[in-house]
């Protein structure tokens, strides 16, 4: 039998990054081509927030340089804000560490896993460090940093550190080498640059891929987007260990005024109904506050009528942009978009945004090309666990003029865009590629599809059918002859008489052989 | 001949001026044809036979769905009717499909794109017509081999089914103007496999026997059947079918006794309720121990076994639930050539003369 002391002995803490370095596709580190991506991914994710945050117009440079067919440099240089010198270090060399976690804001990021998981990668398959290069503004230097991760500690180890001169005003370049492959297609890093572009559209993009062929995303708009406002969480969407969390953070005297200060839509009379439902007394201390009290406090939460989030914490791209986006990308016939007004599932608010393209250059017969995002970053993997996926292929797309077979994804040259933005994207996992199955977004996507759709719908059949109608007909045309020749071999009846026949059904029936494709009895 | 040629064609005719007339008045062209699929098959209990059920399709010139369809179908009967009928040549279904296949000015459509178009299209003239393909002077590729003490006239010809060599008689597709000279058989074996078929041909076995033996390759063509049916009928011959034991091998008995669903349209004059399963049984796996030569079911076989033990004609057949419920736990298919392990004549001398002598036949 094996005591007590000697289980103690093997059990250890075990450090976040080793953690990660057993699980790396956890991160979506699991492929090489997908790893290349990944690293793509995580840097321009940064660089567009860090603009957004500090009203920049994004400029982000992007190249990936080949060393061999599985090894590449990736280098991703923006013209944001930059980087305190001090914070350099725990940005890129320390798991977890991070401004958006505790924060309820409309973000690219989440966790602070992003970039610090490509650094780590990066170590684990070549051995080099990450170079970095930040200056926040004119009159101040730039800092150059080598950096890696103390695995054990999760601590960054600072390998290199000086002043530089660099050219730029301000901003961040980030330099990684790693284990990766390149490949072209619906999960390629062209992809993701090309599908970024369309979700910020106030960003110019330049990309060099590793065969040197240079890229540019042109910027479509000259205006930052609406800034996103940071909210208190809303009761709905509070659980259990973040309701203890905050009641011992939070500087409020009272259990009431902790509801007043520390979450959204409450105010004095619902945080006092709280209080009575859990029965508990609203001048007490929240620190006082044990674990049968709050339980009791998170059912009430439950049974009392609190008021929906404020949604002005929302950027929506809006539909205008997101159709001038659209038109830049495709070579089509038909744009449509729509902006929901805000919505909200477990106490989060979120926007729904859809667009829908058609025809012109796009291909006839394969299926749609569906494009998901979240907070403006496109999703490219797992599309069949997303929730925006599932929306698509429950709605009809018959009545708007497209073929489909059960449930699928409609065939014709169709591209269809869905964007959630929200303050907390239902993510299904830490590597952030499908979106979870909430009834509330489901049914919002739906409903913004089939607005978007009734547009479409009524565009193809204005211009799409009455071609159609008119090939009908002009078939019938070409048959009649045919028919008539052939009746006139098997019965040695006249074929013109036949055909004169023929022609007063197809002119007295034109209507319903247009319409439903058959005359009538 | 003559009578019954001018006959076929007047159906025909009969057929387009029906068309002519209907647009005459105005009205959509319109054919109705009773529905050929599985859900309008019925299972005859009284003449034990497939038929057709009461659905009928409607095919309307005048309908986007139906046109090239209506087109084809009249093409089809005017080519059968002028190149065929009228000269008294008969074709292939092959020559039917490239007299039909050209495409329609103005347009980038053929009128017929696959042989299967045209060979549809006779199908539903013998339903219309109400005569065969082969009165309708379409034949089907030849097919399979017989020998027996029999002599017949064909084409003028007076033939010896017990002298033409190794290859025997090959039947053609077309087998209504045979006369029957001389018939000496007590019954018929016929084989699925052209090699069991030489191996009792090289072992006299028709002789010695005193029967006919005749196999295809595979399937049944419709002039097999249709021969066995006029031996059965004019001879009074018992027909004993020979097959591998696995559901595609009862399918071919099946088709033979009941009729299939691809000709339910002319079940009449090519089932005969009269034919009788001698082998291979699941018994005969037992008894002559072939368990050794099994060879395992694939996923298609089992489906197939399923939906065959589930037809109608089959359902409450005790005998044959019994097989195939043995087959089931098998779960594998013997082939005829298995008898061969226990000696290559083992066949012809000992396994078909003790079951015949026995009566061990499934019905």
């Amino acid at each position: 039998m094996i005591k007590a002391e000697e289980l103690a002995k093997k059990q250890r803490e075990i450090s976040i990054a080793e953690f990660f370095t057993k699980n790396r596709h956890l991160l979506g580190f699991d492929k090489p081509t997908r790893a290349l991506l990944m690293a793509v991914k995580e840097a321009c994710d940064n660089s567009l927030d860090a603009c957004d945050e500090t009203n920049v117009l994004p400029e982000i440079y992007i190249e990936l340089k080949k060393i061999s067919e599985e090894r590449f440099v990736v280098v991703v240089e923006d013209n944001g804000p930059g980087i305190l010198k001090q914070q350099i270090p725990n940005i890129f060399g320390k798991l977890l560490y991070g401004s958006k976690f505790h924060t309820l804001i409309q973000n690219r990021g989440q966790q602070g896993i992003g970039i610090s998981a490509v650094v780590l990668y990066s170590q684990l398959t070549t051995g080099k460090p990450i170079k970095v290069i930040s200056k926040i503004s004119a009159n101040k230097p730039a800092y150059y940093y080598e950096i890696q991760i103390d695995t054990q500690k999760n601590e960054p180890k600072i390998l290199r550190e000086e002043q530089r001169e660099w050219k730029r005003e301000h901003g961040t370049r980030v330099e990684v080498e790693l284990d990766g492959k390149y490949q072209k297609g619906r999960q390629s890093v062209d992809e993701y640059i090309k599908e970024t572009a369309i979700a910020n559209p106030h960003a110019e993009f330049i990309y060099i891929d590793p065969n040197k062929e240079k890229v540019v995303y042109k910027r479509v708009l000259n205006e930052f987007p609406k800034k996103p406002k940071e909210i208190r969480p809303h009761p709905y969407g509070i659980e259990f260990g973040t309701l203890l969390w905050m009641l011992g953070k939070t500087s409020a005297r009272s259990v009431q005024a902790f509801f007043i200060n520390d979450f959204s839509s409450v105010g004095a009379g619902t945080a006092k109904e709280i209080c009575e439902r859990a029965k508990l007394n609203s001048g007490k201390k929240p620190r006082q506050i044990n674990h049968q009290e709050a339980e009791a406090l998170l059912k009430a939460i439950k049974e009392t009528k609190i008021r929906a989030p404020p949604t002005d914490c929302l950027s929506p791209i809006t539909a205008e942009v997101l159709e001038k986006s659209l038109k830049k990308e495709f070579n089509a016939d038909f744009y449509t978009t729509v902006s929901r007004s805000p919505s909200v599932y477990r106490g989060f608010p979120f926007i729904i945004e859809v667009g829908l393209v058609y025809n012109g250059e796009l291909p006839k017969e394969e299926t749609a090309k569906l494009l998901r995002f979240a907070n403006r970053v496109p999703l490219l993997f797992q599309q069949g666990a997303c929730a925006i996926n599932e929306a698509v292929l429950d709605t009809n797309w018959k009545p708007y003029g497209m073929q489909q077979s059960g449930q699928n994804l409609p065939v014709g040259p169709l591209v269809i865009l869905v964007h959630l933005c929200s303050v907390w994207p239902p993510f299904t996992s830490e590597a952030k590629d499908a979106l979870a199955h909430y009834d509330e977004i489901i049914k919002e996507i739906k409903l913004a599809l089939q607005e978007a759709g009734r547009e479409l719908g009524l565009w193809i059949r204005k211009n799409i059918k009455a071609k159609e109608q008119q090939d009908r007909v002009n078939l019938f045309e070409k048959y009649i002859p045919e028919l008539a020749n052939s009746l006139e071999n098997l019965t040695n009846k006249k074929s013109n008489k036949i055909q004169d026949d023929l022609n007063k059904i197809l002119k007295k029936g034109l209507k319903d052989l247009m319409e439903n494709g058959e005359t009538k009895k | 001949m003559e009578k019954q040629k001018s006959k076929a064609k007047e159906a025909l005719v009969n057929f387009g001026e029906d068309i002519i007339k209907q647009s005459e008045k105005g009205r959509n062209p319109t054919i109705n044809l009773p529905v050929r699929a599985l859900s309008n098959i019925v299972y005859d209990t009284k003449s034990k036979t497939l038929k057709l059920g009461n659905k009928m399709a409607e095919r309307s010139f005048f309908n986007v769905a139906h046109a090239k369809k209506f087109l084809q179908t009249v093409e089809v009967a005017s080519i059968i009717k002028k190149e065929l009928l009228e000269t008294g040549k008969h074709s292939s279904l092959r020559d039917v499909f490239y007299m039909a296949k050209r495409t329609i000015p103005g347009t980038n459509i053929n009128l017929v794109d696959e042989q299967t178009d045209s060979d549809k299209a006779i199908e539903d003239l013998e339903v219309i017509s109400k005569f065969s393909r082969e009165q309708l002077h379409v034949n089907a590729n030849k097919n399979g081999s017989v020998a027996g003490k029999v002599v017949i006239e064909d084409a003028g010809d007076v033939i010896d089914w017990s002298k033409l060599g190794s290859g025997g008689w090959s039947i053609p597709s077309n087998v209504e103007d045979i006369k029957f000279k001389k018939v000496n058989a007590k019954y018929i074996i016929y084989m699925e496999k052209a090699a069991v078929w030489e191996r009792l041909h090289e072992d006299k076995f028709w002789y010695k026997n005193n029967c006919i033996i005749m196999s295809s390759q595979g399937q049944t063509t419709r002039g097999i059947r249709r021969l066995l049916q006029r031996l059965y009928d004019e001879f009074n011959l018992p027909i004993y079918v020979l097959v591998d034991n696995d559901p595609w091998g009862i399918y071919i008995y099946s088709v033979i006794k009941y009729g299939s669903i691809a000709l339910a349209h002319a079940a009449e004059r090519l089932t005969i309720p009269g034919v009788k399963y001698i082998g291979v049984s699941c018994d005969d796996i037992e008894k002559y121990d072939l368990k050794k030569h099994f060879i395992k079911f694939t996923d298609q076989d089992e489906d197939r076994l399923k939906q065959i033990s589930e037809y109608d004609w089959f359902k409450d057949n005790k005998d044959w639930q019994r097989q195939f419920s043995m087959m089931k736990k098998n779960r594998a298919k013997v082939e005829i050539q298995s008898l061969s392990s226990r000696g290559i004549s083992f066949i012809s001398e000992k396994y078909l003369p003790e079951k015949i002598k026995n009566k061990e036949f499934l019905d």
